[in-house]
């Protein structure tokens, strides 16, 4: 068996500042790994190194491609590595409104990465669309308004439908329940988890919330000022926290 | 997964665990040292010893939730002090289950879904997680109403009881249970009694924690009093 | 004659060696938007800029000129075009379509099947047929050269799930050649099966700075869905004229209680069927 992700090296400056320094991590097939820090730690900056978004200044993300194997994407020509981010990756942002097309109906959201990988039957791409927005408890009624009709926990489902239609394999996740109620975040934890599961997914969530991690990541890795200061299972990072940093991030949870 | 099917299911070797605060002027506390355990399939072995003695941090251990500072601990033949995350995590789902005092899910997630989940996890088709969840529920007196609704508003012996469905759904070869007979009445206590004496005869390994003595002497087959393994304060 | 104060055909000579380097690169790519320094013209934005820069450039003092705007020849921007090019190229002009050798049009083909010695000069407001759906310049130039066309057919989605049926009925966008997709300019959907023909298609935007080509016998596919299939059809009636069924129509209306009648769009294509005999049912005195 080989890692579905294995990470070499990665590193971010902007300018004297340090967005992150030498990250390397592996992920295998099915697993969810959270990534916490504070703000500025330099976690959205390596999600967008591995996503393609940025362009590291050293490393190497290699991906277990379904055709030729393992192959590092930064070295891949742009059509190949864009063709990749709309078929066997996925990456549901902060904002559903960065990652919708608010002009468009939910449907039309849903079908487009069918279109792009070339679906070209009407009633084909709509009975996918209706499935998925079913998926992820968006009733058909809605299929055709527009997401700015929608709620905020909605628009995030609706995103999340847009992006698994094609079935990846690896999704990057950014703050996925950021910005939502706490009752509609439970929601789509328990979605989240279940599409995690029931497809096989493996994910890459940035989060500075450590209740989620604790419910969606599997192995959790720690970062501070752009360095990785701590990795592991998440629950025993969280429960016996080795780093300083850690240990001040876990104690200063707020109980409810 | 390859069990070694001749040692025995769960190995504490010169276990030793040590907690560095490093935001209280780094101070070390040594809590642990020199344990040893072994427990054999079809047996269960309670953990004894004073409040505080280190009982729950040695059954973490075990479980991968505490790092060990020194010493080995092979569950299944795999060494959880040395695996790597994904190892441990397929041993939790496959051999490696844990009750305990804690429930810790989802919110809004029902409860029948929150028993299922094990069995999910390990592939089994919703319908038959489902049916088995509902058998388990069933099996430890929880109120069908309840099975819709989400555990984390459910009294203590509620969730104690959700807890130990959800530990006892899948046939775990070796099961770690802290405090499984707490905060249950004497019917409930009862069921989870059988529900181990049915582990051991199918020939799962236990590590339990009882303060409940009786239960203990009921289902246990030696005692190991982790005193023992306890250190002093280091300087 | 040519005024003299201009030079042939209104633009300098350098200029016209850089629309034709563009039209060029245009052919040589079919579809594919080419930049070009487009000109102040002494007309404003959306009269034709850029149809008039490519037939400057095109012009030759031997060439007959034909201009029409909506089909029509006697329309106010083509007639201004075609007294443009009289006063600076002095070429001859001509509201035939055959005996035309390049025609500007705006928003139409003749319906004449054109030849292998004709070139026909689209005016072009909006060249970017990605450009409602992707705003952003730089994204739509990265799809076009990926050859990521999705977005396309998510307008045809969204036109179905909204109307029952692709409800997109002019500038319906088509894919040249296998290759590039290209907007064909606001011509009905109905012309859009006349693109595969053996006259240069050239296509000017000037406000946009975007020349773009098919050459000759060059594939043109209107976009569809299988079960959605392009349909390009048109008013179900005949002139009223000259009583032509296959020509596209524009409703006229005739008095001021509802009256109107389907008359020919292609002017000259209406005047040549009359002279030839043809009349349709609201015009029975022309056959007297």
């Amino acid at each position: 068996m080989t890692p579905l992700l294995d990470v070499k090296g990665i590193a971010k400056r902007y300018g004297r500042h340090i967005g992150c320094a030498d990250v390397s991590f592996d992920l295998w097939p099915g697993e969810v790994m959270g990534i916490v820090g504070e703000s500025g730690s330099g976690k959205s900056t390596l999600l967008n190194c591995l996503a393609g978004h940025l362009a590291p200044d050293a490393g190497e993300v290699w991906f277990d491609t379904r055709v030729d194997g393992p192959k590092d994407t930064l070295k891949m020509g742009e059509p190949e590595r864009r063709m990749l981010s709309r078929t066997d990756w996925a990456f549901v942002h902060q904002h559903a409104r960065d990652g919708l097309r608010m002009g468009v109906s939910a449907g039309g959201n849903v079908g487009e990465r069918l279109m792009a990988v070339g679906a070209r039957n009407y009633g084909t791409i709509r009975h996918q669309a209706i499935d998925w927005l079913g998926r992820v408890e968006i009733s058909e009624e809605r299929v055709d308004d527009r997401p700015t009709t929608f709620s905020g926990g909605m628009q995030q489902r609706l995103q999340i439908a847009r992006n698994l239609v094609t079935g990846p394999r690896l999704v990057f996740m950014d703050e996925p329940t950021g910005g939502l109620d706490v009752s509609v975040q439970a929601r789509l934890l328990d979605l989240l988890r279940g599409l995690v599961r029931d497809m096989g997914l493996s994910a890459i969530v940035v989060t500075h919330d450590l209740a989620v991690v604790r419910l969606l990541a599997d192995r959790l890795m720690v970062m501070k000022d752009g360095q990785v200061v701590e990795t592991g299972l998440t629950d025993q990072v969280l429960d016996d926290p080795q780093h300083g940093y850690t240990q001040l991030l876990v104690s200063s949870v707020l109980q409810v | 997964m390859n069990f070694v099917q001749d040692g025995p299911m769960i190995q504490v070797t010169n276990l030793s665990k040590t907690f560095t605060l490093h935001n209280q002027g780094a101070a070390e506390i040594a809590v642990m040292e020199g344990a040893d355990l072994s427990v054999a399939a079809a047996e269960c072995v309670a953990l004894v010893g004073v409040s505080g003695a280190g009982k729950s941090t040695l059954m973490r251990m075990i479980y991968g939730n505490y790092l060990a500072a020194s010493g080995t601990i092979t569950v299944g033949g795999l060494d959880v002090t040395q695996a790597a995350p994904r190892e441990i995590l397929s041993l939790r789902r496959v051999t490696l289950g844990y009750v305990s005092q804690f429930l810790r899910v989802v919110p809004r997630v029902p409860t029948l879904d929150v028993v299922a989940e094990p069995l999910l996890t390990l592939g089994v088709d919703v319908t038959e997680a489902r049916d088995r969840a509902k058998a388990m529920l069933d099996r430890v007196n929880l109120p069908e109403r309840l099975w819709g609704l989400s555990p984390t508003t459910f009294s203590g012996g509620e969730q104690q009881r959700v807890n130990v469905a959800r530990g006892f759904i899948h046939a775990y070869p070796a099961l770690l249970l802290d405090e499984p007979t707490a905060s249950l009445d004497g019917a409930n206590r009862e069921v989870v009694l059988s529900l181990i004496e049915e582990a051991k005869a199918r020939g799962a390994a236990i590590v339990g924690i009882f303060h409940d003595e009786e239960a203990r002497d009921r289902v246990c087959d030696r005692q190991i009093d982790v005193s023992a393994f306890a250190r002093r304060r280091a300087a | 004659m040519t005024d003299q104060a201009y030079n042939f055909a209104y633009l300098d000579e350098q200029t016209k060696r850089m629309i034709r380097r563009a039209i060029l690169k245009g052919l040589a790519i079919p579809g594919y938007q080419v930049p070009f320094a487009s000109r102040e013209m002494p007309m404003p934005y959306g009269w034709g800029t850029g149809g008039v820069q490519v037939s400057a450039a095109t012009l030759t003092p031997e060439d007959t000129l034909k201009v029409i705007d909506q089909g029509a020849d006697d329309t106010t921007n083509a007639v201004s075009i075609r007294k443009f090019f009289e006063r600076t190229a002095g070429v001859a002009t001509t509201t035939s379509t055959r005996a035309a050798s390049l025609i500007q049009t705006r928003h139409r083909i003749p319906e004449e099947d054109l030849t292998e010695d004709q070139i026909l000069v689209y005016q072009v407001p909006i060249p970017e047929p990605l450009r409602f759906l992707e705003p952003r310049e730089t994204e739509t130039r990265k799809m076009h050269s990926l050859e990521e066309y999705g977005l396309m057919h998510v307008k045809l989605y969204e036109d179905i799930s909204r109307h029952g049926h692709i409800a997109t009925s002019y500038a319906y966008p088509v894919r040249v050649e296998g290759r590039y997709v290209m907007d064909p300019s606001p011509i009905p959907k109905f012309d859009n099966p006349k693109m595969e023909m053996p006259a240069i298609q050239l296509f000017g935007a000037g406000r946009e700075q975007r020349i773009y080509a098919v050459p000759p016998y060059t594939e043109v596919v209107s976009l569809d869905f299988e079960d959605h299939p392009f349909d390009p059809s048109k008013a179900p009636h005949a002139c009223g004229l000259c009583g032509a069924e296959d020509s596209y129509l524009d409703e006229v209306i005739t008095d001021d209680e509802g009256g109107r009648m389907f008359v020919c769009s292609d002017t000259d294509y209406c005047e040549c069927r009359r002279a030839a005999g043809h009349c349709g049912p609201q015009f029975p005195e022309a056959a007297a």
